[in-house]
């Protein structure tokens, strides 16, 4: 029998939300919930209980307890519990809600509140989340134990917001696929029971965001890692669930008429994904939508992307007159002025730049790709 | 077995035989030794020899300590004349010949006009742990 994990998972925010109502604290509750996690998984394979949820509380609450004795031995104190747990009140969605709040915390520095959130509202094992970030088991250990001193110190009672929320749910998304974890699909997952607890259009537009984005995973890599552009991708790999359910979360979130960035970034993923082939893409909206953007996100990198937009809506040389405005520090500026100079016929700066893209790249697959074109054009330039 | 170091430099070793910059090269010439790195590393891996390899960014800098209290001090990017690391591999094996076999072969990966790039690599035999009998 293989547990499945994700329903298991799903459980762990309502386990710690029991424990954390019967008075225990925060940070040895999700201890305690995170062994009784890696007790289920190895347990449930033989038998699954039939109350899944009461079998976790149970052994999470057993867990709590053998870690109070164990502390307050160490600290000579008296344990505060009763075996017998007192009844404690039944959580509700508030409860988790709470909980992304708490692991989301203005205090904790993002690493710590992505790998807080994965842990203890997410349901992954630390082991899992190391592997994910490329990281040893014992560092990721501290970096949770270390943001939990710092909740335990900063205090419960100030969390953080839907906003911090969003910006952790977005880095884990970004952070797409390594080790045997899919943070895509598990932000994805986050994002949705978020969307289910705060009914904010935004968290909405954050959902659509990735679920557009992530309609596009299989087109966007071929089978050796190598990086396929949005332009020559092929469009019949993409996931038309995936786009028409995002496309319908867009619509009906910005019927709200309450825009804010994701809503805004969720629509240009949408005039993306509805275009049956890269010419038939709706740029003028697009530049539009970016122009929404830059009022509430006014970033180099938004700057940078409008710039792309700006010159298939309107030709190269509208292109670089945005693009001369941008930072020139932003990261991937040599790539867009690249291709910009390219599309204006100014083959040989293209190259030039084309090689500098590949030498300022921030990852080995984009280096590859920038090289890709600059040796392109080098070999059809007349002269070369 | 015993752990090596091989380190690429983009500045600082000395010049390859077929020394021309990755932008003058054809673009199948580019691909095979795309294709050449992938396999090499990954034909390591299926003989239980690779244990880590990265890429390093030419952007750097070098920064020491300018004393309690005050910032730290930076040389500001590397200079034109300073060694520049490019990446490294390190590798588990049965003994230095075989390490240097390896990073023969990965000097001749492919380069401009499909010829090796014979370029210079740097191998680095890792200080190992004590042995467990030594008191």
């Amino acid at each position: 029998v293989n547990v499945d994990e994700v329903e298991l998972r799903q459980l762990v925010p309502r386990v710690l939300s029991v424990l954390v109502g019967r008075g225990a604290d925060f940070a040895t509750a999700e201890d305690a919930v995170q062994e009784a996690l890696i007790r289920a998984l190895s347990a449930w394979e033989a038998e699954r209980p039939a109350d899944p949820t009461g079998w976790l509380i149970t052994v999470a609450w057993r867990a709590f307890l053998d870690l109070i004795r164990s502390e307050s031995a160490r600290h000579d104190r008296e344990v505060r519990f009763d075996t017998e747990p007192p009844a404690g009140a039944v959580p509700s969605a508030d409860d988790t809600l709470r909980l992304y709040f708490l692991c989301a915390h203005p205090e904790l520095t993002p690493s710590s509140a992505v790998a807080l959130t994965l842990r203890a509202v997410g349901g992954l094992t630390t082991r899992q989340i190391a592997q994910a970030y490329l990281v040893p088991e014992a560092t990721m250990a501290q970096r949770i134990s270390r943001a939990k001193r710092v909740i335990g110190r900063e205090g419960v009672d100030r969390p953080g917001d839907l906003r911090t929320v969003m910006r952790v749910l977005y880095l884990v998304f970004n952070e797409g696929y390594s080790g045997d974890v899919d943070l895509a699909a598990e932000a994805i997952r986050l994002t949705r029971q978020l969307a289910a607890l705060a009914d904010d259009p935004e968290v909405h537009g954050l959902l659509a965001l990735m679920l557009l984005h992530h309609a596009r995973r299989r087109s966007r890599t071929r089978p050796d890692g190598s990086l396929v552009p949005l332009a020559v991708q092929d469009r019949s790999q993409w996931d038309t669930d995936l786009i028409a359910e995002g496309i319908v979360i867009t619509h009906a979130a910005l019927a709200r008429d309450q825009l804010g960035e994701y809503q805004a970034q969720a629509a240009i993923a949408a005039l993306h994904a509805d275009a049956p082939c890269v010419e038939e893409t709706d740029w003028l909206q697009i530049v539009e939508w970016y122009d929404e953007l830059l009022r509430f996100a006014d970033t180099p990198i938004v700057r940078l992307n409008r710039a792309v937009a700006v010159g298939e809506a309107d030709g190269a040389p509208a292109g670089l007159a945005a693009l001369a405005e941008v930072d020139e520090q932003v990261p991937r500026r040599d790539a867009v002025a690249a291709y910009l100079h390219e599309k204006n016929g100014d083959l040989e700066l293209a190259v030039r730049l084309y090689a500098e893209a590949a030498r300022r790249a921030p990852s080995l697959a984009e280096r590859d790709h920038q090289m890709r074109q600059a040796v392109r054009l080098n070999q059809g330039r007349p002269g070369a | 077995m015993a752990k090596y170091l091989l380190l690429k430099h983009y500045r600082g070793a000395p010049a390859a035989v077929n020394d021309v910059p990755m932008d003058q090269w054809k673009p199948d010439e580019v691909e095979a030794h795309f294709q050449f790195m992938h396999d090499f590393a990954e034909r390591l891996e299926r003989s239980g020899e690779f244990i880590d390899g990265q890429a390093l960014s030419p952007d750097g800098m070098w920064v020491r300590s300018d004393g309690g209290g005050r910032p730290p001090v930076t040389d500001g990017p590397f200079a034109e004349t300073k060694d520049l690391i490019a990446g490294w591999m390190v590798i588990d094996v049965d003994s230095q010949e075989r390490a240097i076999e390896l990073a023969g072969e990965l000097s001749a990966a492919p380069g401009a006009g499909g010829e090796p790039i014979h370029e210079w690599l740097e191998v680095r035999p890792f200080l190992t742990a004590p042995p467990t009998d030594s008191q």
